[in-house]
């Protein structure tokens, strides 16, 4: 599937170390099994031997330059997918990372798996190798089996918003396009449902929330300091659910504050241990200001103002949207 | 030891619930999860459920007392109640041996009477693991999981399933499931039995051990240098504790209703910053003291205070889930290297 190898992003990686251009590198090291990669940070040429890059390092490892780029000493380097270099964007533009301590450099993704999608359709893998898209699958009990790539990609990666890198120092590869995806697809189902069958919906997935904030402390648009959620003085910290279909309410306040800094990169959806799709709300609200607002997407240019901050006279009216929500 | 037709486990479902409420896991959305078990419920083939099943004894959240004002009256109102009988079927050999973790906590002195209710009211049928996954080690910690622990022990193969009852509680169950099994010689599981072992002896995690690890390592490994890196990318989030078998940590918090207070009590996480915070502030400041405490918790400083008993169980649900696939298994094999790098 990856059209770049490990090996070019690791000589890409010494040659910035030895001239002095960053002095370390946010990337994946490799865990025990296929599927298992840990995003790690690198200090030295000798350290990028565990380096790794394939089809599982989805993981967006934008956020951690929120802490890493505090730190002293010199730049950063961080390889980032097209959708990653939204989430620098957006993060830049709070003020939440010091750009001019990452050096970036874009990669091109073909869409990344998820151990957890691929563990919905085979049990006990042991190793997975891709050719083109086909993904050839060793298991313990049931030999190999081959799949479609698109069968094993989370929703993310089939409806892929853009190849486009909106921010780099560098580029490996060429540049691709804003694409014309089908991510509100689902929305609009849900949109379709009764009020009583979206209800019903959202309390089926959300009902199996377990609480643990995975959602919340991958999420680059997540960057408090302190979250309400976690602050005892807020009179919100509830590590518990008062009934089972409590935890609608975390979600819908996440989902409201991240409205309009979203970038919709999906992660809050790769982590959940209980696959609630999540994304679908964020989705919802970027749908919403997309018709309210005219289009807009998070990230795509340092310094935009997000539609639900940004008056204009054209806005639609209040009344309107609370019509619209009867 | 008595069998029954697998594919006439509807009956034996029925026949067990005419006494006690039966769980079960069940295939949905996300993997499998333990359900009551009503006609047409159908037992799923995973090797594990996402959450363990820890839940049924200690549930993440759960009411302690209720204070009710009435004027100047307060009101301590007592919520606990006798739970009824309940038979928890299928529970793997990992989350058998769970329970023998969480009672040395719960049903040591000073006895917790919520958990204690709980727990002698369930009855455990255990259901050895026909296809351990990659991500299993329960062998690591000295469990079989072709021979588990429980109140019945069933084995399954294509066509049938095999109970062996071990306790008294398991014996009276199993006696009044007369009419839907019927005996067979003790020895009837024992080629599963093999077939199982012969698996467990081919995982990739089989060669893991905890050797170096127990009560007495705090010195060994508290300062280990490789802490650091291991936590680098951690995210503090929770789900590796609360997907655990377990992890037995909870927070006491009061909310308030609008005539009184309901003290409840609910799962907690070493991972979270607010985790066990005294006047004094937070004991463990970066999330590096708090990675730290959750694996020194199973691997040295439970051990320490039982026996030298681990605290984990090597079910594996922490490799599956973690976000940054950061595990104990990593951390076991990293710690003691001498030396880390990135120090």
């Amino acid at each position: 599937m990856q059209k770049v190898t490990r090996d070019i992003l690791v000589n890409k990686a010494k040659e910035l170390l030895a001239n002095g251009t960053v002095d370390r590198v946010y990337g994946w090291k490799k865990g025990e099994f296929a599927y298992d990669v840990t995003p790690a940070l690198f200090k030295s040429e000798k350290e990028l031997d565990e380096f790794v890059f394939g089809d599982f390092c989805g993981a967006n490892v934008s956020k951690y330059l929120v802490a890493e780029s505090k730190k002293a000493g010199g730049k950063i380097l961080v390889f980032l997918k097209p959708c990653d270099t939204y989430s620098l964007n957006q993060l830049t533009t709070e003020h939440r990372v010091d750009r001019e301590k990452i050096y970036a450099v874009g990669i091109p993704c073909e869409g990344m798996l998820t151990g957890s999608a691929l563990k919905d359709k085979v049990d006990s893998v042991l190793s997975v190798e891709t050719e083109g898209d086909t993904v050839k699958v060793e298991t313990l009990y049931d030999g190999v089996k081959t799949f479609p790539a698109s069968d094993l990609l989370p929703d993310r990666c089939r409806n892929c918003k853009s190849k486009k890198h909106v921010t780099y120092d560098e580029l490996i590869g060429e540049d691709g396009e804003v694409l014309d995806s089908g991510r509100f697809d689902e929305v609009e189902k849900l949109e379709k449902m009764t009020p009583d069958e979206r209800f019903a919906f959202w309390q089926g997935e959300l009902s199996r929330c377990i609480r643990c904030n995975a959602c919340r402390d991958v999420c680059p648009a997540c960057t408090c300091e302190k979250c309400v959620f976690d602050n005892p003085k807020s009179g919100l910290e509830n590590k518990a659910a008062a009934d089972s279909f409590e935890e609608k309410m975390f979600h819908i306040i996440r989902a409201f504050h991240v409205a309009g800094r979203c970038t919709d990169c999906g992660e809050c959806s790769r982590v959940c241990p209980q696959h609630i799709p999540l994304h679908l709300l964020n989705r919802k609200f970027i749908k919403d200001m997309n018709t309210f607002y005219g289009e807009y997407q998070a990230g795509e240019v340092v310094g935009n103002r997000p539609p639900v901050v940004n008056y204009t006279k054209e806005d639609i009216e209040p009344s309107e949207a609370v019509k619209r929500g009867e | 030891m008595r069998k029954i037709a697998k594919s006439a486990l509807d009956s034996l479902f029925a026949a067990m619930s005419e006494s006690k409420k039966v769980y079960l896991p069940v295939d949905g959305e996300g993997g499998a999860r333990y359900q009551l078990w009503t006609e047409g419920t159908v037992l799923s083939e995973a090797v594990n459920t996402v959450r363990s099943a820890k839940d049924f004894f200690f549930p993440q959240t759960e009411n302690l007392v209720e204070f009710k004002m009435e004027g100047k009256k307060l009101d301590v109102i007592d919520v606990r109640r006798e739970t009824e009988d309940f038979v928890i079927f299928g529970v793997r050999a990992c989350d058998v041996r769970s329970f023998d973790i969480l009672d040395r906590v719960f049903l040591g002195a000073p006895v917790d009477t919520y958990y204690k209710n709980r727990r002698e009211h369930g009855v455990i049928v255990s259901l050895a693991c026909n296809k351990p996954a990659e991500t299993c080690f329960c062998q690591t910690f000295g469990i079989d999981a072709s021979a588990p622990a429980g109140d019945i022990v069933c084995h399954m193969t294509d066509d049938t399933l095999f109970l062996d009852a071990k306790t008294e509680k398991g014996e009276k169950l199993l006696a009044t499931l007369e009419g839907v099994t019927e005996p067979c010689a003790d020895s009837a599981a024992d080629e599963q039995k093999a077939l199982i072992r012969s698996r467990l002896d081919k995982l990739p995690l089989k060669g893991l051990t905890a050797d170096k690890f127990g009560g007495d390592k705090t010195k060994e490994f508290f300062n280990d240098p490789a802490w650091a890196s291991l936590s680098e990318s951690c995210l503090g989030c929770g789900t590796c504790t609360f997907v655990c078998p377990t992890c037995q940590c909870y927070d006491i918090k009061d909310f308030k209703t609008a005539d009184g207070v309901r003290r409840f009590r609910c799962w907690d996480s070493c991972m979270y910053s607010e985790f066990t915070k005294m006047s004094a502030g937070q004991p463990r400041l970066t999330q590096k003291e708090r990675f730290r405490q959750r694996f020194m918790h199973k691997l040295v400083y439970y051990p320490a205070n039982n026996e030298g008993i681990f605290g984990c169980v090597g079910c594996g649900r922490c490799l599956a889930k973690c976000p940054i696939q950061m595990n104990i298994v990593k951390v076991m094999k990293k710690l003691g290297e001498g030396g880390d790098k990135n120090d």
